[in-house]
């Protein structure tokens, strides 16, 4: 059995990164991510690696997308206000087709918002963030051991696809600690014939670039990158159903949510309601597969979220507003208990009609809070 | 028949799109006759701006990348710590480096990065059409400061040598112009040490080509260049504004 060890979510993704090849970090200081600027900073100058702190999120990105230009294995970590700061870098990193990978811990929005546990970058990672079309593959982690095996995944991916994957993690599983294991995930590594090493006087050289003023040939370049994320979304979605075989009633929540809809599903069960959980570990690709075959089979959904309902938006989408799909969410830091949670599924597996009224959507303020 | 003359290796035989009488292209040329001269063109990684020389990664032959508006010194900076045996430069205009890029070159500075930072100032935003840039004269009409840039209401132009000599970190900072012959062969010269710094790993060296903008000044190339010498350099004096090294070895004589 592998070795297990204690660690802190934010410590995970470090080590994990250094386990998959990563030698080279930049970023800019934020809470509640800051383990893993300090963690780099220690162990980068010991194994030949190289640790900077940039003078703000708009350089580190750009450091980055230097580094990834260069053929590196590279990354930063940031949370949301941060992340709308390295938004520009991340459109260049998608129109120049270099592999990168970054970390958003999530606190509360918009502004400064507060420190506290957040999903509400969900839209931010997923619909875009920059400017132009590009997509990021987005791993969302529920436990510090896939705060570990996904940042593996995410460096495989983001090279394998050239292009950047993100963790979405939020502040809840950057600072817990769990017992994990590092060897779950094979580290791939992929040749980079385009990356700018020099020419050696042995080659044409190579231009990393976004800028097409030709209009065709910035349309040919846009239709051939969405190709690739057409394969992306073949053959990348991830997700884990529970309980989900004979399920009438459909949780959907991704991250720390669906670890407190876990807890109420089960809840559910006990009541005699028949839910299950849908929980999607990539954002993008969405799991839309898993979430068309799930509205032939239950009646309603309940899409668990700690923002003011993003994910929401594309359960709709994929089910095709087949079934009605309620809200239960918290913001701005707070956590929906799992008796929230119940009370949403017991609302929606109520639902006679197949459909729900307004008034019997969950919301905070309708229920008083926790 | 003996070869007197020939374009430099590290460009490419793309042909230029800068206007007629920019002289963009000469910078280019000092830029590629110091990679050639230094041998260094296998090892070369250029960063390109926004801006007039947008499309530089066209005519080195040297690996290019194009960098964000700004950006290129914090680009740069990740190429070169990952490739500490290549040669990393950036090439610049006034708007990108001391504009919108402003922290990322004090910092790059400060942080003595070992890289070349080609910094052509003229005084205006060439590619956008003619605004006012940073470095933008007293009283010059541009697009943007139609009746002659107001220091009350917008402030004064950006000497960018003097601010980073202030800083410990920096090995070089010059200023040189292209408007004559004499100030031609001195750009090449402190270009060419510019790279050298950077094979010798002493560090970060910036050279600040004081340069024309004929197109978006209104005046023809000859004019330009007299408004150089005229207007120009009396603001931005030429000359080294820091040479550790040089300064080292004063000091030990």
């Amino acid at each position: 059995m592998a070795e297990r060890v204690l660690m802190k979510g934010n410590e995970a993704i470090a080590e994990a990164a250094i386990r998959a090849g990563c030698r080279h970090y930049f970023g800019y200081p934020i809470t509640p991510q800051t383990e893993i600027a300090a963690y780099m900073a220690k162990r980068m100058p010991k194994i030949g690696g190289v640790f900077l702190q940039a003078e703000s999120e708009i350089a580190s990105i750009n450091m980055v997308y230097g580094a990834a230009a260069a053929g590196m294995r590279v990354m930063t970590s940031s949370s949301s206000p941060g992340i709308s700061l390295k938004s520009e870098g991340l459109s260049y990193i998608a129109g120049s087709d270099v592999p990168a990978f970054v970390v958003n811990v999530q606190r509360g929005g918009p502004g400064l918002g507060g420190i506290q546990p957040s999903q509400s970058d969900y839209f931010q990672a997923t619909k875009g963030g920059g400017h132009g079309d590009y997509r990021m593959i987005v791993l969302a982690p529920a436990s510090v051991q896939e705060m570990a095996s996904l940042t593996v995944k995410g460096f495989n991916l983001a090279d394998k696809y050239r292009m950047t994957a993100m963790i979405l993690a939020d502040g809840t599983i950057g600072q817990m600690m769990e017992p994990i294991s590092f060897e779950d995930v094979e580290v791939e590594t992929y040749d980079k014939p385009w990356a700018l090493t020099g020419t050696g006087m042995k080659r044409e050289h190579n231009i990393v670039n976004s800028l097409y003023l030709k209009p065709d040939e910035l349309e040919r370049t846009n239709f051939q990158r969405y190709e690739k994320y057409r394969t992306v979304e073949e053959s990348e979605a991830l997700w884990e159903e529970y309980l989900m075989e004979d399920a009438e009633i459909c949780v959907t929540a991704f991250g720390i949510a669906a670890r407190v809809a876990k807890n109420a599903v089960a809840a559910a069960r006990a009541e005699g309601i028949k839910a299950g959980l849908i929980r999607p570990i990539t954002l993008w690709p969405f799991p839309k597969a898993a979430l068309r075959r799930a509205a032939d089979q239950v009646k309603a959904f309940v899409s668990v979220e700690l923002n003011m309902g993003q994910m929401i938006e594309d359960i709709r989408l994929a089910t095709e507003c087949r079934r009605p799909v309620s809200l239960c969410n918290r913001t701005g830091g707070m956590i929906p208990s799992p008796d929230q949670v119940l009370s949403s599924i017991q609302a929606a597996a109520g639902c006679r009609d197949g459909r729900l009224s307004e008034g019997q959507m969950t919301s905070p303020a309708q229920k008083g809070g926790n | 028949m003996a070869t007197v003359f020939q374009k430099p290796h590290a460009l490419t035989d793309a042909a230029l799109h800068y206007c007629p009488g920019c002289p963009h292209g000469i910078i280019h040329r000092l830029v590629a006759e110091a990679i050639d001269s230094l041998g260094i063109e296998g090892r070369t990684i250029g960063v390109a701006p926004v801006g007039c020389a947008v499309m530089a990664y066209d005519y080195f032959r040297c690996d290019m990348m194009e960098a964000a508006h700004g950006r290129a010194p914090a680009s740069a900076t990740g190429i070169k710590r990952c490739r500490p045996d290549c040669i990393v430069f950036t090439y610049q205009g006034d708007g990108d480096l001391a504009s919108i890029g402003m922290a990322e070159t004090v910092h790059a500075a400060a942080r003595n990065e070992n890289i070349t930072v080609i910094f052509v100032n003229n005084a205006i935003y060439g590619m956008t059409g003619g605004q006012m840039a940073p470095t933008s004269l007293p009283g010059q009409v541009t697009q943007t400061s139609p009746y002659g840039r107001d220091v009350t209401h917008c402030g004064w132009p950006i000497r960018v040598c003097e601010l980073l000599s202030t800083l410990e970190g920096p090995e070089y900072v010059a200023r040189v112009a292209v408007n004559s012959v004499k100030n031609v062969k001195a750009a090449g010269k402190a270009i060419e040490k510019a790279f050298r710094n950077q094979v010798e790993n002493k560090g970060f060296s910036l050279v600040e080509v004081v340069s024309a903008c004929p197109t978006n000044w209104g005046m023809t190339p000859q004019k330009a260049l007299e408004w150089v010498e005229s207007d120009m350099i009396p603001y931005y004096p030429l000359g080294v504004y820091k040479d550790r090294t040089a300064a080292k070895e004063a000091e030990a004589k």
